[in-house]
């Protein structure tokens, strides 16, 4: 269905409404459905999108130059890329997400779209829009911006991220942050250990169940009858306690499995932001300092630069605390961001 | 819940003795001396299955020494109660040659008044035991007993590895469960050993039962159970390589062979997956215990309040339930795989005592065979002149007719004895089946409703979170 692209930043959709219905395979192609409400209340969008299409969309999402201090926001994380046949080290990556038929990547995906849409910043973004809304799959170019760039590049500074902070909220927040992100990093891995157990059991209960029924004995002697009940008896009991172990590792994987997920991948995505801010700060002092020692040549120019990475880091400052940031020193009331168990 | 204290009730019953007239006492040899007991008692015919009478209890609390339930009044036949026996480790002492740990062996009987043995003239006593005992005790049953059919219990095998690690003093899981599960392994080989009517009677398992001292068996190496087997293996194999396809004039034995053929190759297969079900339980109970550590740890990091106070009880639950599983695994093994285990051994005792009748079969038929041989050299010799050599002949062939008769007969006996066994086997097998299974329902049920006490409890805290 055709819908005019609107260019209205708020967007005609209704965030909470959102919905990944369904995943379609079609060999190594997962194509992931997705239907919400109209705010106008007239119906529905149903829009098929693959991981390339959310990709696209996250990307666009970076690449708002035009937002002051977007590098302060906390950008909702997108779930690694999803492998039909997965090997090894992607299952390892995917963790919860990529059992359970790929059900909690669905909520995964579904968590990523409403708290795009809710975040006051990223929700006016045009290609949210039109990610959500138009029939046809949004452009499919990777788009090569600065700030993409000075993301990974990032990264790869690893040695700033024990900098000293010259804020203590800032402090006390990357020191939680820090904490929390091991923590709950352990917490899913060893939960998922324990789904996966589960499983192993449920498989292990099914055999013994099987070879239970093997053991039913022909003839009328009375002891072999009674042998061959009991047998087909108890086969029945291990195949109940096959599926309902079965069950409690689908309940927890679908319950406190994808909330662990979400919370550590949420705190991950915290981290970075938080050492974007940190990056930032280094490169102020840097420019102080320049500025500083400049000789009077250069000194205006160093000048100009100093006070640019002073509004930058300012500005990162500013949108960072209005964040749901997992730690609230100070006392105020912890707001607890939506991925958050 | 289900525990494993070191004393645990097995079960009490009764068996009516083979008393020919009501009130004298049993013919029965005591002294150590004796080769078993003699062939005519065997004889005797006994329509009624031996354990017609039986009562069986088990008790599934915990143990107390004294649960023993009074008779009933007595009938008219004096019913020899054999007793219930409950077995400890002791440990303090480590002893330094093979046969390791000992034991304490309690025996209580229910009617003391009652037992026409002087064993057991005593309400409670213990004796203490060392594992080599055991299979001294299963050895010598093993060679009275086996050879004329009786399906004698196999004892439990010996681990060099578990031995060297309770020598060595450690104090850990592993050894303590190598312990208990050498434990409870030898409470089952003694309970079956005394529930047998006729090993119950033989005087060395009543030596066993009332001496305070048992001279060390020798050479355990060449008696162990595994030895046994081997054993009773090569016999069987030395059957199979003369070719004898023996005439099976009795389709029953034949299609009992079949039948235990099949059984043991499904009961190993059912071994097989509880083994492969109790080591996924440790592990979960493994990962259930880290995880618990890990929700604790974030719990601690949590700054909001709810959240981390849900958290860490969490962690406490996930705890309790850890044990749980260690519970249920214990469930599962010693329940389960030990009784499967039991039961792959018990049958390839009854395929030994199978092949024993095949071997006696050939003797008589060797001894015929010879016979006939003897008897044309003595026709042969009737148109020579040789006396001497002729009456040695006749003397020979006398002999051999003899033989040939006890060969006959031993073969009629083992076969009568082994449709004993079998019939009585099979019952067992069916009762003790069914009391593990009954036990295993009831100790997951426990633990199901215990796993969702706990949940219970838990839930409130993870509402009050938001």
């Amino acid at each position: 269905m055709m819908e005019e692209v609107k260019d209205v930043s708020a967007g005609s959709v209704h965030g909470d409404t959102i919905k990944v219905t369904e995943v379609l395979q079609d060999g190594d192609t997962l194509t992931f459905i997705i239907v919400s409400q109209k705010l106008s209340g007239t119906g529905e969008y149903h829009v098929d999108r693959t991981y390339d299409d959310f990709e696209w969309l996250q990307q666009h999402l970076y690449t708002q130059e035009d937002v002051p201090g977007i590098q302060g926001v906390i950008f909702p994380p997108l779930p690694v890329r999803p492998q039909v046949n997965a090997s090894a080290k992607v299952m390892k990556q995917l963790g919860f997400l990529a059992l359970g038929e790929w059900q909690p990547y669905c909520r995964a995906l579904e968590t990523f779209l409403q708290q795009v849409v809710a975040h006051r910043l990223l929700s006016k973004n045009p290609a949210l829009e039109l990610f959500l809304t138009s029939a046809d799959p949004p452009g499919r170019q990777k788009i090569k911006k600065n700030l993409f760039n000075r993301l990974s590049q990032a990264m790869e500074e690893m040695r700033k991220e024990g900098h000293k902070d010259v804020d203590e909220f800032f402090q006390t927040v990357r020191d939680q942050n820090l904490q929390l992100t091991g923590s709950s990093r352990t917490a899913a891995e060893k939960f998922l250990d324990v789904v996966l157990t589960e499983q192993k059991i449920a498989v292990a209960c099914g055999h013994f169940s099987a070879a239970l029924h093997l053991c039913v004995e022909p003839g009328q002697d009375p002891d072999h009858k009674a042998f061959s009940r009991v047998c087909v008896k108890l086969s029945e009991v291990f195949d109940s306690m096959r599926k309902s172990m079965m069950s409690f590792s689908l309940n927890d994987l679908n319950t406190l499995g994808l909330g662990l997920d979400l919370e550590s991948r949420h705190l991950e995505a915290e981290k970075e932001m938080l050492f974007r801010r940190t990056c930032k700060l280094v490169e102020l002092e840097s420019a102080r300092r320049n500025a500083e020692r400049a000789k009077p040549v250069r000194k205006a120019a160093m000048e100009e630069v100093k006070k640019a990475s002073e509004t930058e880091f300012e500005q990162i400052c500013e949108v960072a605390k209005q964040e749901p940031l997992s730690a609230r020193p100070c006392g105020n009331a912890a707001e607890e961001s939506d991925s958050v168990v | 819940s289900f525990s494993f204290s070191p004393t645990f009730t097995f079960s009490k019953f009764q068996i009516l003795s083979r008393i020919p007239q009501p009130a004298s006492l049993p013919a029965l040899d005591i002294s150590t001396n004796s080769n078993g007991p003699k062939q005519d008692s065997l004889m005797d015919d006994d329509p009624e299955d031996l354990f017609a009478g039986a009562t069986e209890e088990v008790s599934l609390d915990s143990p107390e020494r004294d649960v023993l339930l009074s008779d009933g009044p007595s009938p008219a036949i004096t019913p020899i109660t054999p007793p219930t026996s409950v077995i400890a480790p002791r440990i303090g002492h480590i002893e330094e040659e093979e046969g390791g740990d000992s034991f304490d062996v309690h025996i209580s009987v229910s009617d003391p008044e009652k037992t026409s043995l002087s064993v057991f003239k005593q309400r409670d006593f213990s004796v203490k035991r060392r594992f080599s005992d055991f299979l001294g005790l299963h050895s010598k049953l093993a060679s009275k007993y086996l050879h004329i059919g009786y399906i004698v219990p196999p004892a439990p095998e010996k681990s060099i590895v578990g031995m060297t690690k309770v020598k060595v003093g450690k104090e850990d899981q592993s050894s303590n469960e190598f312990v208990e599960k050498r434990r409870s392994a030898l409470e089952r080989y003694l309970m079956r050993t005394v529930k047998h009517p006729i090993l119950l009677k033989d005087p060395d398992v009543l030596q066993f039962l009332e001496n305070s001292e048992l001279p060390r068996a020798v050479n355990t190496q060449a008696l162990s159970s595994a030895g046994i087997l081997r054993m009773v293996n090569k016999a069987a194999d030395a059957v199979n390589k003369m070719t004898i396809k023996m005439n099976e004039s009795d389709a029953w034995f034949e299609e009992k062979q079949q039948h235990f053929e099949n059984l043991d190759v499904q009961l190993r297969k059912l071994h097989a997956s509880v083994e492969s079900l109790v080591c996924h339980r440790k592990e979960l109970s493994v990962n259930t215990a880290q995880f618990a550590k890990s929700a604790a740890m974030l719990g601690n990091s949590e700054d909001h309040t709810a959240l981390s106070r849900a958290l860490s009880q969490l962690a406490e639950v996930e705890e309790k339930i850890d044990q749980l599983h260690q519970d249920q695994a214990n469930a599962d093994f010693y329940l389960f795989s030990e009784l499967l285990g039991d039961y792959v051994r018990l049958i390839t005792a009854v395929k030994g005592v199978f092949d024993h009748r095949i071997k006696t079969w050939q003797k008589w038929q060797d001894s015929q065979v010879l016979l006939l041989k003897k008897r044309e050299a003595e026709a042969k010799l009737q148109f020579t002149n040789k006396p001497d050599k002729l009456q040695q002949a006749k003397d020979e062939i006398k002999e051999l007719e003899g033989k040939v008769q006890q060969g006959e007969r031993d073969f009629e006996q083992i076969s009568k004895i082994i449709r004993k066994e079998v019939g009585r086997f099979e019952k067992e097998r069916v009762k003790d089946f069914k009391t593990i299974i009954v036990k295993y329902l009831e100790s997951l049920v426990q633990t199901q409703q215990q796993l969702i006490k706990y949940w219970e409890a838990f839930l409130p805290e993870a509402k009050a979170i938001s």
